[in-house]
């Protein structure tokens, strides 16, 4: 074994027998808490590779290799003096003289062990179970095999409709499969969900592909020549199948724990205390092998806290307790959302159900609420579980319910937050930052302590909304929220250096007729400027006048994307997209790209806007890429810049047999007419033939979608991180009409909107909502509608392709290298190929291939 | 990481451009006995900041592509990929305490950039 007499004797020996999730969670905290000083940690880990992401493991079916679904970072152990043992079980506990042994037939001695054993898959005593053909579904290598074996199968059926079992079919399915579920209950997903939920998943399933059996109790496989040929049920039924796959349970793996005669559970499981302590002092149990007040927990959650409480006692003795976990579920099962949660089966005495029931689109949503209906206990929801974050708190926070629960069931009603979910109603110790573990009264009370007016010191004194940045926006609320109270003015400065919001600004620069930012800022501002101001004005006075983005002025100003005309990606090369208007390209143009990407070695994909990206281009090519795109009449595709992306589009009346006008015909004319336009926040669009809607214009900023008389024209969609339908601002008008409304639409925009709001948060924030938008735009209220024009016909008029531009100016093309003082090219940048194409490295493929840094 | 004050003390200056090559609030990387080092100049001062061009979030080597300008007075730049922000002066990160990153010291001589290399033997 790797280490010396003398590693042994200085340090106490504390063994984990099992590498699985939590296993190495319990590793990776003891290296956070520097134990590796007072500890040598010896790892057992019986199957042929470290901890990998069980949790994930079907990604194995769609593409995922070993290797990315490790959990272990390379040479983590390493570092740290670790030793695992790969490939070698621990077989025996000898708790007299504190040994373990294993299976190559050495042993070690302890101090402490932790048990993170696992479990295994329940497989029924039933009569053929061993014959060739029958699988489980835990390990890489139980995948694999089943990989192989489906390659000579048709039928393939599922013994057991839970929550994996329902993951495996979907896996049978993606192999091409016929694939069946048998369950024993009546309904699928029995511990999560009640009959009607369990139906409605049922027809979710079933529209899938998948056959559903219930109420089926399997008697016997029958085998022909050794191999599955077909299942015999106790109602007399049978059917045939080439494979069978058992997801009927989890077992915990207790068999050491048994032979050493520490305490079991009557159904199996190490019997455990809140310091996660076996019967015996000396030995832990952690994750799914653990029986924790007569539970098992079959999630990755709890065993990564019993993980934690581990790690903490073992360096300070009783200073953390585990007190349970909640089992509240939420995934996505071939693509139908479930979710249950709290006391989602009505146990409490006097509790009360509200449910819906929408067979047509598929939906079940119950709420269980206690005796006076004013609380949440629990629920499930199948078919649309987007609200269960929301409602989980409502339950975990013990919050007052608004008066009419069945609100929390429907949509939110337009305009209005939905109901009772605002930041104000939850308690102090609801948690805003998960990744953080920060709760709202921490948020609330560094702001009241230390005066802060600003996101930024928050972040930094919280650590809230540091992590995924997901939590921003509740940050954001409670900010405002907590000056509010203090009595202070919530302003909309846009940053340090300009006591103004982003439309004021844009009012000065016009009014004034501010040209450059170092005007603006020694005439309304102060300091240096920062990454927030400087682009934000360059955007403003691009919106304004319309000059070229790197003229010395305000080249200094653009984000590293519009500063290059590119797209950054996470090595630092760039990424180019031509424009091609409305999707549409010759086979000259379409090969000239691919000569491109051939000749310099570019990634070559195809965007989710209609159009090519051309990937991994280092800094220094750039022009010489552009070069030979602009000779072959390509132009700027704006990607990089918050301005008009692409118009899609659908091939419409021109080849479609349902179109009723030419929509890529006014998707190129609508792109040609806006492209370059910088605004507030990036622009999309898209035009439809008929309401098919195959271009899905109702999710763009602006969406035109034909009918036999004329264009409907939708505004403010939005699709991206928080999906929004757009609504309806004009109906049936001819083009003419249709441009001058988009005009007027889009500066309106322009001019009101904040910095880096899309349209559709926009609207969301307009007082007066649609109603008033088209006020503005239709009956000119404001009667600044010729004005806009005039502002759009502006743009229009001194539009100029970015990189014509800079490819004809030597000055500009100087800045275009890595080094000031070299030509080489950055030497860290490092590709790997796959699937024929290369990609960055990752940062463990980078020490393989050598990198200095 | 070993981290260099801004101090004119060096044991050998190595020349890398000329002062007007660094357009104001715009940044350029120089190779520099094989490290990478970003150089800066803000407002129309003829002061050059330098510091590696590293950065350690992203680990790409793009500080010099990042936005200048500053927080209450102190002179910083932003990565360009996730946005944090470094004192120019002292390579600290502002929004991350436990990260800095190396700076090194920089002179002009007849109108030429040079940047000092003792303090270079650090990872970067
Ligand atoms: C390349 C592309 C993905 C692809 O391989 O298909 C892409 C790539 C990026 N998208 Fe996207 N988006 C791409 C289509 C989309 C679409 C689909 C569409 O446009 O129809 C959407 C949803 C529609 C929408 O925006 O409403 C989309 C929603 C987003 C969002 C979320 C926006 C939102 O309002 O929630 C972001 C983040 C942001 O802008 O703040 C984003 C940001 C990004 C960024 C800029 C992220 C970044 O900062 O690095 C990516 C860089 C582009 C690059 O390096 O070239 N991307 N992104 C697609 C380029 C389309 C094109 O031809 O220009
Ligand atoms: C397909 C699938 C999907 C899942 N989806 C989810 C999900 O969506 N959400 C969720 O929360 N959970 C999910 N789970 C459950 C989750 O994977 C487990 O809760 C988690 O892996 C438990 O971690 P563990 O370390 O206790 O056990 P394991 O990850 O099983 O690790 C135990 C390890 O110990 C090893 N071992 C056992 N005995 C010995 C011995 N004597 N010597 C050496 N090594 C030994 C085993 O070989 C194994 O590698 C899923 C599980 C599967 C199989
Ligand atoms: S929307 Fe669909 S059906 Fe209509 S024209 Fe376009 S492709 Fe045809
Ligand atoms: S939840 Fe706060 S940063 Fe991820």
């Amino acid at each position: 074994m790797g280490f010396t007499e003398n590693d042994m004797a200085a340090k106490k020996n504390l063994i984990v027998i099992g590498n699985g999730m939590v296993g190495h969670k319990f590793l990776e905290l003891m290296i956070a808490q520097k134990a590796t000083e007072h500890w040598n940690l010896v790892t057992f880990c019986e199957e042929p590779r470290v901890a990998y992401d069980r949790v994930n493991l079907s990604g194995f079916f769609s593409g995922k290799t070993a290797a990315d679904l490790s959990l272990v970072e390379p040479g983590l152990y390493q570092e740290h003096g670790i030793h695992i043992l790969i490939g070698d079980k621990a077989v025996r506990i000898d708790r007299m003289k504190k040994l373990v042994h294993s299976s190559n037939g050495g042993s070690v001695p302890y101090d402490k062990i932790i048990l993170a054993t696992g479990s295994y898959p329940f497989v029924p005593p039933i009569q053929g179970k061993d014959a060739q053909g029958t699988f489980v579904y835990r390990t890489i290598e139980d995948l694999e095999e089943m990989a192989q074996y489906a390659k000579q199968s048709k039928v393939g059926v599922v013994v057991g409709g839970g929550l994996l079992g329902l993951e495996c079919a979907k896996a049978l399915q993606s192999m091409g499969l016929e694939t069946h579920v048998v369950e024993f209950a009546p309904r699928l997903m029995p511990m999560q969900l009640d009959d009607a939920g369990g139906q409605i998943l049922r027809a979710k399933i079933e529209a899938l592909g998948v056959s559903v059996h219930t109420s089926k109790s399997t008697t016997e496989i029958v085998s022909k020549e050794g191999k599955v040929s077909k299942m015999l049920f106790a109602d007399g039924s049978e059917l045939a199948t080439d494979m069978i796959v058992f997801s009927a349970g989890i077992r915990p793996r207790d068999e050491l724990a048994r032979a050493c005669r520490l305490e079991v559970g009557e159904r199996g499981g190490m019997v455990i205390d809140e310091y996660c302590q076996t019967s015996d002092p000396d030995i832990y149990a952690i994750g799914e092998c653990a029986l924790y007040n007569k539970r098992i927990y079959g999630l990755v959650a709890p065993g990564y806290t019993m993980a934690a409480v581990a790690a903490d006692n073992l360096c300070a003795p009783q200073t953390s307790k585990f007190m349970g976990a909640d089992m509240s579920t939420k995934l996505k099962l071939l693509g139908v959302d479930v979710a249950s949660f709290g006391d989602a089966f009505a146990q409490t005495p006097g509790s009360k159900e509200i449910a819906i029931t929408d067979a047509v689109q598929g939906i079940y949503k119950k709420l269980v609420l206690n005796g006076s209906g004013n609380r949440l206990l629990g629920g499930m929801l199948v078919g649309d579980a987007s609200d269960y974050g929301n409602l989980l708190q409502l339950v975990q926070n013990d919050i007052a319910l608004p008066p009419h629960p069945e609100d929390l069931l429907l949509p939110p009603r337009e305009g209005k937050p939905a109901a009772g979910m605002g930041v104000e109603n939850l308690p102090d110790n609801a948690q805003i930052c998960s990744c953080n573990n920060v709760s709202k009264g921490q948020i609330c009370r560094a702001i009241q302590e230390n005066s802060f007016t600003d996101i930024a010191t928050v972040k930094k004194c919280t650590k809230a909304g540091t992590g995924c940045g997901g939590c921003v926006p509740l940050v954001t609320d409670l900010l405002k929220a907590e000056m509010k109270k203090a009595g202070l003015e919530v302003k909309n400065h846009l940053c340090e250096h300009f006591a103004y919001a982003r439309q004021e600004l844009y009012a000065l620069v016009r009014t004034y007729r501010i040209m450059t930012f170092d005007d603006l800022l020694h005439q309304h501002g102060h300091g240096l400027g920062c990454e927030i101001c400087k682009p934000a004005v360059a955007s403003i006075l691009a919106s304004a006048w319309n000059e070229y983005v790197l003229e010395p002025v305000h080249a200094g100003l653009q984000d590293t994307n519009d500063a290059f005309l590119a797209n950054i990606q996470k090595d630092g090369t760039y990424s180019v997209i031509p424009r091609i208007p409305g999707g549409e390209i010759t086979p000259e143009k379409l090969i000239v790209l691919g000569e491109v990407a051939r000749d310099f070695g570019l990634y070559t994909k195809i965007t989710g806007g209609q159009r090519i990206d051309l990937l991994g281009a280092r800094v220094d090519q750039l022009p010489y890429i552009w070069e030979r795109l602009v000779d072959a009449g390509f132009e700027s595709g704006h990607a990089y810049g918050k301005a008009l992306r692409t118009v899609k589009s659908c091939v419409g009346n021109t080849w479609c047999r349902f179109g009723v006008q030419d929509s890529t015909a006014l998707a190129i004319e609508l792109e040609m007419r806006y492209r370059g336009l910088r605004a507030p926040h990036k622009l999309k669009s898209a035009v439809s033939g008929c309401t098919r809607e195959c271009a899905e214009a109702q999710s763009k900023d602006f969406g035109v979608i034909a009918t036999e008389k004329g264009w409907n024209l939708y505004v403010c969609g939005n699709g991206g991180i928080k999906p929004q339908h757009g609504v309806l601002l004009a109906e049936d008008i001819d083009k003419e009409t249709l441009i001058k409304c988009i005009d007027r639409f889009l500066m309106f925009y322009i001019r009101t909107a904040n910095r880096l709001e899309r349209t559709a948060t926009w609207l969301n924030k307009l007082e007066g909502g649609i109603d008033f938008l088209k006020q503005v735009v239709l009956d000119d209220c404001l009667g600044i509608c010729t004005e806009l024009e005039q502002e759009m016909e502006y743009q229009v008029s001194t539009y100029g392709c970015e990189w014509k531009a800079t490819i004809e100016d030597p000055e500009k093309l100087q800045r275009f290298r890595h080094f000031i003082n070299s030509s080489q090219p950055d030497p860290n940048l490092m590709h790997v190929e796959e699937r024929g194409q290369k990609r960055p490295a990752y940062e463990h493929e980078k020490s393989v291939l050598g990198r200095s840094s | 990481m070993t981290q260099a004050l801004p101090t004119h003390k060096a044991s050998q200056w190595v020349t890398v451009c000329s002062v007007e090559a660094i357009h104001p609030n715009m940044g350029v990387c120089a190779l520099v006995e094989g490290k990478q080092v970003a150089l800066f100049r803000l407002g129309q001062e003829t002061e050059v900041f330098a510091i590696s061009n590293y950065d350690p979030f992203s680990r790409a080597f793009v500080l010099s592509r990042g936005l200048v300008g500053d927080r209450k007075g102190t002179p910083k730049v932003a990565s360009p990929i996730y946005k944090q922000n470094f004192c120019l002066a002292t390579g600290k990160c502002l929004d991350d305490e436990n990260v800095s990153i190396p700076t090194f010291p920089t002179r002009i001589v007849e109108g030429q950039v040079q940047v000092g290399i003792d303090k270079i033997e650090s990872q970067l």
